[in-house]
């Protein structure tokens, strides 16, 4: 009775004490997850196999919805070709446009932290702001225009109404838009770079464009590489700006998947169709993704 | 995926020494001339880049008629200051902003307290399964909300809480985003800090509220200003799960609210969107320092 509980007793009795505590710690989060992310993804995999109209009879219909979206949609394939479009234009930009600013707000830049704010301020701007402020802008009584045809008697294209500026003017705004947030995380790398590295290729007589090529970009390319990552998956998921730029338009022109998941559910009320498109999108995210993990061991160095 | 390149990151710290100089990060000698020509061009791009907003900002004090005129002004006829008070008074423009304070900060306070609590769990607390499900929560991460918007509307449906404030606030407050975060950023807690406040008798709570979050203070900046503007900026989710605008519609969808069938009211639809801009603004400027930190710690941001 009064004996000593033996050590490896007690640390058991610690470690479930110890587990016990980590569940009261991670429950909320747990419970939370299950509940607002697990279970709607199992939901909307049964969704996306009915006929689930926002009101009235469902009806189960297997592959129909999937089936329907790629061979009958009108709307799909455009949705589809639209959102890489998008991607294919505007990563590159993004990513080119932001290494560039972080490369050069570098510490002798006198006021630095001030230009990073400033470059990060569309970045923290509600988007639809950001949209109605290029919206202003581009249309045809605005400024660019007002400008070309007062000054240089020249009258710009409709950008917004015409189908291949539209798509441009879209990713113009989005590089301006996001552009902010690559450049922080560049510069973040940028100030991380190993002095002993940059010394010896110093030594060694590299500069300028070589340094660049040989030396900086390499050791920046895991950053590189996230940055790249992050932004294709966000750029498929590209919403706002071409919802209220140019609701979609001329046409389908610039009517991204998104928008198409949006206005087949909850516009045309069939929400069976759209959780089936948001599982091709899905599809298509890691897809991509999976392509990019692919090709970095080709250029994505991690030993320095 | 994400936790490959982070750690990468995580791990990266430069060599010391001294701060690299741009002008010399290419190589070569850093001069006086080479360093006026990178301000200049910074003040370019800066200038460049700010150009919309500043355009806008002096549109916002124009009437509707000056913004769209030909040729263009940067100063209108008058300086209208009085459009940033009729934006308050036309429709319920309060309301819109009431609403996403109280969402953004309510949601905050949200992710704040579970994405530390669990991030503990994670990264201080030794119990069973503990990687397993670590990895079920990261994986969750890749799911699009697109995907999850329809079916959380039909679980809002079921729940009664369509148009109302939790259906705006708790359905996207338990990314696995924050929770990743704050275990990332505690695991580098030296344990002797942690035992010594348990040799002292200090049970699990008393350490996490008076060891652990003090010493993770920059992680919680970081991750509040991202959660704060998710919510502040997000447009789509409310525009899916609120019915009743004027009650309880947010700044973004309150934005909108200027453009009516009888056309847009320009002039007060940009001086709502300068005024959409402050919060987050003051937010970044205020904690710029911890975000530039946290960027770096930790190689990303919140969406």
């Amino acid at each position: 009775m009064t004996t000593a509980p033996a050590p490896r007793k007690r640390r058991s009795a610690l470690a479930r004490a110890e587990s016990l505590q980590a569940l009261g710690f991670a429950s909320p989060a747990l419970v939370g997850l299950a509940l607002f992310t697990a279970l709607p993804v199992v939901l909307s995999i049964v969704m996306s196999t009915f006929d689930w109209p926002a009101f009235g009879e469902r009806r189960f219909v297997g592959p129909d919805n999937y089936v329907f979206l790629l061979t009958q949609s009108p709307d799909f394939w455009p949705a589809v070709r639209n959102s890489i479009v998008f991607t294919v234009l505007y990563v590159p930009v993004n990513i080119v446009i932001s290494l560039a600013l972080a490369m050069l707000i570098g510490p002798r830049i006198r006021g630095r932290n001030i230009f990073r704010v400033l470059f990060f301020i569309p970045v923290v701007t509600p988007m639809v702001a950001n949209v109605l402020v290029w919206k202003m802008l581009l249309n045809p009584q605005g400024v660019f225009n007002g400008i070309a045809s007062s000054w240089f008697g020249v009258t710009l294209p409709t950008f917004l109404a015409d189908p291949n500026w539209a798509m441009i003017m879209i990713v113009v705004m989005s590089v301006w838009q996001g552009s902010g947030y690559n450049m922080l995380i560049f510069s973040a790398a940028l100030e991380q770079l190993p002095e002993s590295v940059m010394e010896a290729a110093r030594i060694d007589g590299a500069k300028g464009w070589t340094m660049l090529v040989r030396v900086i970009l390499p050791m920046l390319s895991p950053s590189i590489f996230f940055a790249a990552v992050m932004t294709v998956i966000s750029s498929l998921q590209v919403f706002v700006q071409p919802q209220m730029l140019t609701g979609g338009g001329p046409g389908n022109s610039t009517l991204p998947l998104v928008m198409f998941i949006y206005t087949t559910g909850f516009k045309f009320q069939q929400l069976g169709m759209a959780a089936a498109a948001a599982w091709i999108l899905f599809a298509l995210v890691i897809l991509v993704t999976a392509f990019q993990f692919q090709v970095q061991k080709r250029w994505v160095h991690y030993e320095v | 995926m994400r936790s490959e390149t982070t750690t990468h990151v995580l791990t990266h710290k430069g060599g010391g020494g001294a701060p690299l100089s741009n002008a010399g990060l290419l190589g070569g000698e850093p001069s006086r001339l080479k360093d006026a020509v990178a301000h200049l061009v910074v003040w370019i791009g800066a200038f460049l880049f700010a150009s919309p907003l500043i355009y806008a900002f002096f549109a916002s004090l124009k009437s509707k008629d000056e913004i769209y005129q030909i040729p263009p002004t940067l100063f209108g006829k008058e300086l209208r200051w009085g459009n940033y008070l009729e934006v308050f008074t036309y429709g319920p423009f309060i309301t819109y902003i009431l609403n996403s304070f109280l969402v953004a900060i309510l949601g905050t306070l949200v992710v704040l307290a579970v994405s530390t609590t669990a991030g503990y769990a994670f990264s201080r607390l030794r119990w069973k399964g503990r990687d397993t499900v670590f990895v079920f929560f990261l994986g969750t991460i890749m799911v699009p909300a697109e995907v999850l918007v329809i079916p959380m509307f039909i679980l809002m449906q079921y729940f009664g809480w369509v148009n109302t404030y939790q259906a705006l606030i708790l359905p996207f407050a338990f990314g696995a985003f924050g929770t990743f975060l704050m275990r990332q950023f505690m695991r580098g807690i030296p344990f002797e800090l942690e035992e010594a406040a348990r040799v002292d008798g200090a049970g699990p709570i008393r350490t996490f509220v008076q060891i652990i979050l003090p010493l993770t203070k920059s992680a919680i900046a970081v991750l509040a200003v991202f959660t704060f503007m998710g919510f502040w900026n997000s447009y789509l989710w409310p525009l899916i799960v609120t019915v009743d605008y004027e009650s309880l519609g947010t700044l973004p969808i309150g934005l909108a609210s200027f453009s009516t069938q009888e056309g847009t009211r320009t002039d007060l639809q940009i001086a709502a969107s300068m005024v959409s801009m402050v919060p987050t603004t003051v937010l970044v400027l205020a904690l710029q320092k911890h975000l530039i930190k946290g960027i770096a710690m930790s190689g990303m941001g919140g969406r």
